[in-house]
């Protein structure tokens, strides 16, 4: 492990590697070098430029021309040549200036005789770049002041807030719970919480009332039910006892209201 | 400081954007244009000679308090404020034709700068910079644009007159008068000739 750290191999990886990238770099450079230099007269950086007029006065302000005396053939040419790397879309624009600059150059062309009242054709041009360069002394301007202005921070903006709903909370704790009971009636079976129901054991009282029934023709009510009887045993035995009045087992009989009931075999079923 | 400047500077620290004289004459019926301008001053003054890094500035039609510019790094390093991006060559060539020309239409941006408009008048009119102040006459009547209070703010400007008139810009624009135009005709026909 400690000899992968020590510094002969950190220098055999400095020795190996510069071998491995120097290559393409050089290429890679001269390459890209010998291409910037051929074709950098060529090469027209869209975004430098913000239209046909700005193209324009750059060349004119490139070959120091005189703007009121534009040698309308050189800029056309110039022009044309600057434009050939565009994209198609984007030069539209600079393509209807080209246009513009070759039909300025045919009308110079014409022959005139010497009286004949004569307007310059570049008159409406030069009319324009002052007018574009006038604007973009306004532009300069402006970029100065929007830079000062980006330099100084006001207090942050907060945008507008849409108006808050009414404070939820601003209620007494009855109208909260009695909010609270409205929606739950809304709510079909308001499940507040699951009980588990001891199931009741009708089958067993069965047997029990019928093995007591097997020992003695009659019963009570409290000799079936003991008296510490769970409530799931008491309705057990009552459901057994009525089912057994039912399959005809045993009779159930109360001398009055809430008297004690008196079982007895049935002498049918006996019989049968 | 005296009330009144105490009182402009806690309604100019509560509001977000400048705030014109009317509104803060308004804080105080009694206060006459004129103490209202003391107070601003005042205001300014405590600002600027008790060492302070806020200022007090007038801009966009009204009084703004602004951080002292060389704080602005600081800031943007601890991420508390972003500077807003630079508007494009593009945005600001339409934004001055707008600002010097408004009520102006598409057509008469387009003819100057030589170049399709629509996609940055639509982002100006998103920003807030520019409006829709009117329509022009004639075929279609061709909407006209406008530069909005957001505009003089984002150039630091009181009011539009604050902009150099035309005819003090060093390029003042050759239009027009048929004496300069003739002028400029002979000087131009000579070389013509020649070649």
């Amino acid at each position: 492990m400690v000899p992968m750290t020590t510094v002969p191999s950190d220098l055999s990886v400095a020795e190996v590697l510069p071998p491995a990238y120097v290559p393409p770099f050089t290429t890679g450079s001269t390459a890209g070098q010998g291409v910037v230099e051929g074709d950098n007269a060529f090469v027209v950086e869209l975004t430098s430029y913000s239209g046909p007029l700005d193209l324009l006065l750059t060349l004119i302000r490139d070959e120091k021309i005189d703007i009121y005396d534009i040698p309308i053939a050189r800029v056309a040419e110039q022009f044309l040549v600057r434009i050939r790397t565009l994209g198609l879309n984007e030069a539209a624009d600079y393509l209807e200036m080209a246009a513009r600059l070759l039909r300025i150059k045919a009308q110079m062309l014409l022959p005139r005789g010497e009286n004949e009242e004569w307007e310059d054709p570049r008159a409406e041009l030069v009319r324009r770049l002052l007018e574009y360069q006038q604007m973009r002394e306004i532009v300069d301007l402006l970029e100065r002041r929007a830079d000062d202005r980006r330099n100084q921070f006001a207090r942050a903006f907060l945008p507008e807030q849409p108006t808050p709903p009414q404070a939820p909370l601003a209620l007494s704790l009855s109208e909260l719970l009695s909010a609270v009971d409205r929606v739950l009636r809304v709510v079909l079976e308001p499940n507040m919480h699951d009980v588990v129901a001891r199931a009741l054991d009708v089958p067993a009282a069965i047997e029990v009332i019928r093995s007591l029934l097997a020992i003695k023709a009659r019963l009570q009510w409290t000799d079936v039910v003991k008296s510490d009887a769970a409530p799931w045993q008491v309705l057990s035995a009552l459901l057994g006892l009525l089912e057994l009045a039912r399959l005809g087992e045993l009779h159930v009989a109360q001398a009055r209201p809430f008297a004690n009931v008196e079982i007895s075999r049935d002498a049918s079923s006996e019989a049968a | 400081m005296t009330p009144l400047a105490k009182l402009l500077e806690a309604a100019l620290f509560a509001s977000a954007r400048p705030v014109p004289v009317d509104e803060l004459a308004a804080l105080d019926p009694e206060a006459s244009p004129a103490t209202i301008a003391a107070a601003l001053e005042e205001l300014r003054a405590h600002y600027d000679n008790d060492g302070h890094g806020v200022e007090l500035v007038e801009i966009g039609g009204g009084w703004q308090v602004l951080t002292r510019s060389e704080y602005t790094e600081a800031i943007e390093r601890a991420q508390l404020a972003a500077r807003p991006q630079r508007l494009s060559a593009a945005a600001l060539e339409t934004l001055a034709l707008i600002a010097y020309r408004q009520p102006i239409g598409r057509a008469e941006i387009e003819e100057i700068r030589g170049v399709n408009v629509g996609g940055v008048l639509k982002s100006l009119h998103e920003r807030g910079l520019i409006d829709v102040v009117g329509r022009a006459e004639g075929l279609g009547r061709p909407l006209l644009y406008g530069t909005t209070p957001l505009f003089l703010e984002h150039f630091a400007l009181r009011h539009l007159e604050e902009l150099p008139r035309a005819d003090e810009l060093a390029i003042a624009l050759r239009q027009t008068t048929p004496s300069e135009r003739d002028v400029t005709h002979t000087d131009e026909r000579q070389p013509t000739r020649d070649a």
